[in-house]
């Protein structure tokens, strides 16, 4: 996994609450049976047209957003389906930050399994991100090692993350391989708890 | 032990499963790991590469659901779905996993085969990558969907880190009403305190109208814990739980379930325990419920209109009001009763038991599916199929018009062929009302099997209460339709 440590970014904003990961990655791509390439399907059905083309309303196809790294989003982002689909379509399509007021749980945890970093910031905060250019994009960046949000104008906004997460994130680090470290416990565990269904 | 500090259910479950503790994080062993065909081949490619193998494959069971075709499931057209359908059954095979694959009669829907099967049982933890896994907390389990990196984490491991949720207690006081199910509660739950009043926790649902539900009901009910943002939900073990484990395939048999038994009944939330956040509702006067818009929050009663996005207080959530009335194509001041539906499907891992399938049958006796209306019933499993058959509700189905078909996910997310045109409206049993859920421009409205089935048979939404209560009458519809019936006209 690719590590974050401090990104800098231009801005894409999704002013919507509850988007749910139906949204982000619909059911016809979940049948591959690969982890990559899903960028391209990330919010299908709201990107394009029924001709195939790029629809000009939707957020995302603003010309001013090409390129954007950083989503700011709404309230209970993420929501509905567990389909981690949903993180790679967003992190194949280039978004390695996404701010919010509020995530959704699985969403949430999936998202650092793939180096990509949620952010939550009190709802002011995201307003102010929303009107500070009037829509038009601007470049932030986002440290996490100080876990902070640095505006252009030199304001900053401080935000909280789990110790654990954060170190895996900062590192890069895979979990499966971190846990295997604790074979000696889960088999003890194992153990303790078959002698107690015995007993 | 008896100076112990009083604890949750959620405390009880949770602490038996501890492994290893680091800083604010757990580690987690997984008793029971389900696993489907949608969210694993790349959690088994990831293995492979990693040359690692299934740590407890006895500890995992899985079946083929999301993209089985439901009129022949061996007839699977789409190569994509097949070519993944086949991966879960050769994934399987390599890793010496236990699949009820098509030919088994086991298969079904993941949640529905889990309990009936006796998968699922009291104080175990349960995990699959699936949302909607919350259901089997109404076995007093520890529920949970994950990614499919967390699949691969357990398939390797057996365990999963996770940050302890906090607890919230959902008290539903009094007795339902008549043709007022447990799909309502949930519903109207959500839609008092929104989409998102679960999230960070997890959710215990006790008090008289929870005793009364049977285990179909609390597993709907748990089933749309997700849709509130929680972890997981939970419903105590009682003696219903334990009669409906007795004699299930892979429950404890004999003694050992009287053993199974008398551990299980420590599963309860101790006496002055204390929950993060408590929530109370009176269920004596709710009615059946309707989605009108693109979240399970947005519902109101049968017999309510339309709402007005004006009636919102934030301009959040007015916005997203007038989002969702564009997208469902509906007028504010609209009677709910008015609106027709073109398909009606009652299905799902939400609504799909046999309890569901008789409550639908119980309208649908008698009767006929309205013209113009599609109308599926798409069992569970394999073995509600059987008992729905033995019990002579396919018959009952077919006569009154509805398509009888085979377990699956089906129309609840129209990965298979069943899916709703643009533009068309559905009656669903299902949990999801999203935007393009059940088909691109589909249109859902979430109900109760009993009011998907009289929607059915009225071609428009109706208060089931008048088909149980006699023959219903066309001018009966609503409290306040005056001479306006239903010929007033329908939104399309």
């Amino acid at each position: 996994m690719e590590p974050l440590v401090r990104h800098e970014g231009k801005t894409a904003f999704l002013d919507k609450v509850n988007v749910d990961t139906d949204q982000i990655i619909p059911k016809q791509f979940l049948k591959r049976i690969e982890r990559s390439g899903f960028g391209q399907f990330l919010f299908y059905d709201w990107r394009y047209l029924d001709d195939g083309s790029p629809n000009p309303e939707f957020a995302l196809n603003h010309p001013d957003y090409a390129g954007a790294s950083i989503l700011v989003a709404r309230d209970n982002f993420g929501c509905g389906s567990s389909r981690e689909h949903a993180a790679w379509a967003l992190a194949d399509y280039g978004i390695r930050v996404i701010l919010a007021p509020s995530f959704a749980d699985i969403f949430y945890n999936n998202c650092f399994k793939n180096g990509l970093l949620p952010v939550v910031l009190a709802s002011e905060t995201i307003q102010h991100l929303f009107t500070v250019g009037a829509g038009h994009p601007y470049s932030l960046t986002v440290d996490l090692e100080k876990q902070r949000v640095e505006l252009p104008d030199g304001n900053s906004y401080p935000f909280d993350i789990d110790p654990q997460r954060k170190h895996k994130l900062l590192n890069g680090l895979d979990d499966v391989g971190l846990t295997l470290q604790h074979e000696a416990a889960i088999a003890d565990y194992e153990q303790r708890r078959s002698k107690a269904a015995v007993g | 032990m008896s100076t112990a500090r009083p604890k949750t259910l959620f405390d009880k479950i949770w602490e038996q499963h501890v492994v290893v503790e680091e800083g604010s994080q757990s580690l987690i062993y997984i008793d029971l790991h389900l696993v489907h065909e949608v969210t694993s081949p790349q959690a088994f490619e990831a293995l492979r590469l990693a040359g690692r193998k299934v740590r407890r494959p006895d500890l995992t069971f899985a079946t083929m659901d999301h993209n089985v075709p439901t009129d022949n499931p061996f007839d699977v057209r789409d190569p994509i779905a097949a070519k993944q359908i086949q991966t879960l059954a050769d994934n399987c095979r390599q890793f010496g996993i236990p699949l009820a694959d098509l030919n088994s009669r086991d298969q079904g829907i993941v949640h529905v085969i889990g309990p009936e099967l006796g998968l699922t049982q009291p104080g175990k933890t349960i995990v699959c990558g699936d949302s909607h896994t919350s259901t089997h907390g109404a076995f007093g389990a520890l529920a949970f969907g994950i990614g499919t990196s967390e699949v691969e984490h357990v398939l390797a491991t057996q365990c999963l880190w996770q940050v302890r949720p906090k607890t919230l207690n959902v008290r539903l006081n009094g007795q339902l009403p008549a043709g007022v199910t447990a799909k309502d509660v949930i519903l109207a739950v959500i839609g008092r305190y929104g989409v998102d009043f679960g999230t960070g926790y997890v959710i215990e649902f006790s008090g008289e109208a929870v005793r009364s539900l049977s285990m179909e009901g609390r597993m709907t009910m748990c089933n749309m814990a997700i849709e509130a943002g929680a972890r997981a939900g939970l419903v105590a073990p009682d003696e219903k739980t334990f009669a409906y484990l007795q004699g299930r395939p892979y429950a404890p048999q004999g003694a050992e379930f009287e053993r199974a038994v008398e551990a299980w009944k420590q599963l309860c939330t101790d006496e002055g325990a204390e929950f993060d956040k408590v929530i109370e509702l009176d269920v004596a006067d709710l009615e059946p419920q309707v989605t009108w818009g693109t979240n399970p929050g947005m519902c109101l009663g049968v017999n309510d209109v339309v709402p007005s996005p004006d009636s919102f207080a934030s301009p959040v959530a007015r916005q997203a009001a007038e989002q969702a009335l564009a997208y469902m194509g509906l007028t504010p001041g609209t009677r709910l009763t008015d609106v027709s539906v073109q398909h009606v499907f009652i299905g799902s891992c939400t609504n799909a038991r046999i309890e569901d399938l008789r409550l639908a049958a119980a309208v649908a006796k008698g009767r006929r599916v309205a013209p113009g209306v599609r109308a599926l019933v798409v069992p569970g499993s394999k073995r509600v199929k059987e008992q729905a058959e033995a019990e002579g509700l396919h018959e009952v189905f077919r006569a009154a018009g509805f398509e009888w078909r085979e377990p699956g996910c089906s129309m609840c997310l129209a990965m298979n062929p069943d899916f709703v045109p643009a533009g068309e409206r559905c009656a669903s049993t299902s949990n999801r009302n999203f935007e393009g859920r059940q088909g691109k421009g589909a249109r859902t409205h979430l109900v109760s099997p009993a009011m998907a089935a009289a929607a059915a048979i009225a071609g428009h939404f109706v208060d089931v209460r008048e088909f149980l209560n006699g023959s219903p009458s066309p001018s009966a519809a609503g409290s306040n339709t005056g001479g306006a019936g239903h010929g007033a006209a329908r939104p399309a």
